[in-house]
């Protein structure tokens, strides 16, 4: 019998966590993704059905709709970013497709991404830092891509507002976590 | 320089890569098109010292390809629109 572990994108058994003056930067495995694109002519039926999923409209340009179990960001016209608990949704992808079925094109995305949550007051004195949004104009709710240490990133500003979600390149994991962590140590 | 995206508003263009003329959006059609034609689609352009219209694709945002037009002499950009509604508008299969 094969004896496998789960391990998480940084390789260790256990979600990493860093602490520097009050601000903690936390590895979130347990998301599973897809991302959802609607599919020409079909454009209006793929956004009901998201908004029957979201519990509400589905998120426009430079928006996220934070909701459990299933939250969705904006990532381009007609386009958008599905998550969900891994535990209950690990076939969030199938899940999607069973419900919308022709009216969007859907991908399993969970391996293609690591999460990081960056919480803490002076957040924002670390994202500035890092990338050039305007992170203090972003309210709670705004979700946007841009560039961190050459890596296309999402960053989602959750409830509470000195809370950021990053997403980045899983196969950068390391090099956007060591990005992150050199940020924290610069700037706090 | 800075792309006023028209989603997502005000973007530095540090955050794009530069595709060339959108002249790229009139693909001839293969059914018909003369090897004369397809030459003329892939090499020639205008060189406007003025207006010249161009794509850039939104590499570090949404991904989106924007059809902008800039001022080849100021680099002042007095118009910016999603290709895709460009294209779609020309009737092109995008």
């Amino acid at each position: 019998m094969h004896d496998l572990k789960p391990i998480t994108a940084l390789g260790g058994t256990e979600p990493r966590i860093d602490t520097i003056g009050g601000v903690s930067l936390t590895e979130k495995p347990g998301i599973a993704f897809a991302s959802v694109t609607a599919r020409r002519g079909h454009e209006d039926a793929c956004r009901a059905h998201l908004a029957d999923v979201l519990e509400g409209p589905a998120p426009g340009p430079g928006k996220c709709r934070l909701h459990d179990p299933e939250a969705a960001f904006w990532m381009g016209p007609d386009q958008w970013m599905a998550g969900a608990p891994i535990d209950s949704h690990e076939d969030l992808a199938a899940q999607l497709k069973t419900r919308m079925g022709e009216t969007a094109s859907i991908t399993e995305q969970t391996d293609a991404w690591v999460c990081f949550d960056l919480q803490g007051d002076r957040m924002e004195d670390v994202v500035e830092l890092l990338c050039n949004i305007n992170i203090r104009a972003m309210k709670t709710g705004d979700a946007t891509r841009t560039s961190i240490h050459h890596l296309g990133c999402f960053v989602l500003r959750r409830d509470p507002a000195n809370w950021v979600r990053i997403l980045g390149p899983r196969a950068s994991a390391g090099s956007l976590h060591h990005a992150l962590l050199t940020a924290m140590k610069s700037a706090l | 320089m800075i792309i006023n995206h028209p989603l997502l508003g005000p973007r530095d263009s540090a955050e794009f890569v530069y595709l060339g003329d959108a002249s790229l959006l009139n693909r001839p059609d293969p059914e018909t098109a003369s090897p004369k034609d397809w030459h003329d689609y892939g090499y020639l352009r205008d060189n406007p010292a003025g207006d010249l219209r161009e794509l850039w694709f939104h590499e570090g945002g949404d991904r989106s390809m924007l059809v902008v037009t800039r001022n080849t002499l100021t680099h002042d950009i007095t118009s910016v629109a999603l290709a895709r509604d460009v294209a779609l508008k020309l009737g092109a299969a995008l």
